[in-house]
């Protein structure tokens, strides 16, 4: 058995950075195409309906980690030569913008329809009417949710591990295999996680009360 | 480009496939099977009115829900042998999804039993109702009824979970995946096809709990 030290702890943190830095990017890149995703969702038109429910009963459908296997030897077939890196983010792109949209469309459709209507009489175009009428409501509504995402989302990078992606659970794995404490790296790299998630789960979850008070 | 597609060697090993499909459902239901009873012994415990029964239920909900399964299952991998407990990676990942799914099971099933009202149930009383009946028809179908949807979802979820446990070599149609893999090197191919396989598996689940659903569920409310 080896001492969990200074050096171990570095390397853990290390792993850290790469975590935050891929629900980072999965977030913000989940977050343009799942606008998209949703605005097709809600659309008028048939075909974009279609497509985008398929799109999100794929990924709701499938276990993250083949999508990111898809995915990681998929953008390499494309004969692209990336690093694992751009693959491993891609993919937690393409999984968060189908979560996401599916959760903006309920948001989207949660707004009273009257609000459109409105929007419609005082002769909006569909731009203005998502941008200045729905959109800023929808999101309201969609906040305990959106977060609720992001808390998964950030528990799913641990899975870019097993890809061989060295974030912070990788990391804890490597820590473990040298120094044969699993049981307190895990614990720390469990409570790293904890104390990044915890804080956030709250802010939902205390979102979603204050809410369904307002709503009463 | 340049690559030719070969699913020939994927479906070659199709019996492998199969047989990894049915663990995955193994892992699935027993790890339900598992959470459901953690969550209905949680529940009680968490309605108790003993702080000391109730703090330590919301504690393991807490920390079950912000941490990564992975994680978890890591945890419980390597605890176990320490405490004594021995046992195969197939059973080590069934305790690690029904602890995992026992703790969403919890808050599942406290929203359901929350939402039947006192009244109701009085009411039943005052309608003459045994008190099995009281229980049976005004407490637990509602309460199933408001709590089925995201219960089974929880369930497709928690069937999808089952490919992180090719971690620990238990055995599923992910660590399937991977030793097809291995051997024939056709990466894409294998994964493209497993996750086509997980997508048949979760709709038909999806199907079948909308059927229980319609044919249990289906009543005028109001």
């Amino acid at each position: 058995m080896g001492p969990i030290g200074e050096n171990e702890l570095f390397f853990i943190l290390q792993g850290l950075k790469w975590t935050v830095l891929l629900a980072v990017i999965g977030f913000i890149g989940g977050g343009v195409f799942g606008i998209l995703i949703a605005l097709a969702r809600t659309s008028k038109h048939q075909f974009a309906r279609l497509a985008s429910s398929g799109y999100i009963a794929l990924f709701q459908g499938t276990p993250l980690l083949m999508q990111l296997f898809v995915v990681y030897y998929g953008v390499a077939l494309l004969g692209i030569d990336v690093n694992a890196w751009v693959a491993v983010a891609i993919a937690f792109t393409l999984h968060a913008s189908a979560f996401l949209g599916e959760i903006w469309r309920g948001s989207i459709e949660a707004v009273p329809k009257g609000q459109t209507e409105a929007a419609n009489a005082l002769g909006l175009h569909y731009v203005s009417r998502m941008k200045d009428v729905v959109l800023p409501q929808a999101l309201k509504i969609s906040m305990p949710a959106t977060i609720g995402f992001l808390v998964q989302l950030i528990k799913g990078t641990s899975l870019a591990a097993i890809v061989g992606f060295i974030e912070l659970t990788r990391a804890g794995q490597i820590i473990s295999n040298q120094t044969y404490r699993p049981l307190l790296v895990f614990g720390i790299v469990g409570i790293i996680y904890f104390m990044i998630c915890w804080p956030l789960s709250h802010v939902g979850s205390g979102l979603e009360k204050r809410m369904a008070k307002a709503a009463r | 480009m340049g690559y030719r597609f070969d699913f020939g060697a994927v479906f070659d090993r199709a019996p492998e496939l199969f047989w990894g499909s049915l663990g995955t459902l193994g892992l699935a239901f027993a790890g339900m099977l598992l959470a459901l009873v953690i969550g209905i012994l949680g529940v009680a415990a968490r309605t108790s009115k003993t702080r000391w029964v109730r703090a330590p239920v919301i504690a393991f909900v807490e920390v079950v829900r912000n941490t990564p399964f992975l994680v978890q299952i890591f945890f419980i991998y390597f605890a176990l042998p320490l405490m004594g407990i021995r046992l195969n990676p197939t059973v080590t990942a069934i305790i690690a999804l029904g602890i995992n799914g026992g703790a969403y099971a919890i808050e599942i099933i406290r929203g359901g039993v929350e939402s039947i009202s006192k009244g109701q149930i009085e009411a039943g009383f005052a309608l003459g109702l045994h008190k099995a009946d009281v229980f049976r028809l005004v407490v637990l179908k509602p309460a199933l009824r408001a709590i089925y949807p995201s219960l089974t979802s929880q369930f497709v979820m928690l069937t999808l979970t089952t490919s992180v446990c090719t971690s620990i070599a238990a055995y599923e149609l992910t660590s399937a995946a991977q030793r097809i893999e291995s051997d024939t090197f056709r990466s894409f191919e294998v994964y493209f096809t497993v996750t086509a396989i997980y997508l048949v598996i979760s709709s038909l689940m999806m199907g079948i709990f909308a059927l229980i659903s319609r044919s249990y569920f289906n009543y005028p409310t109001r």
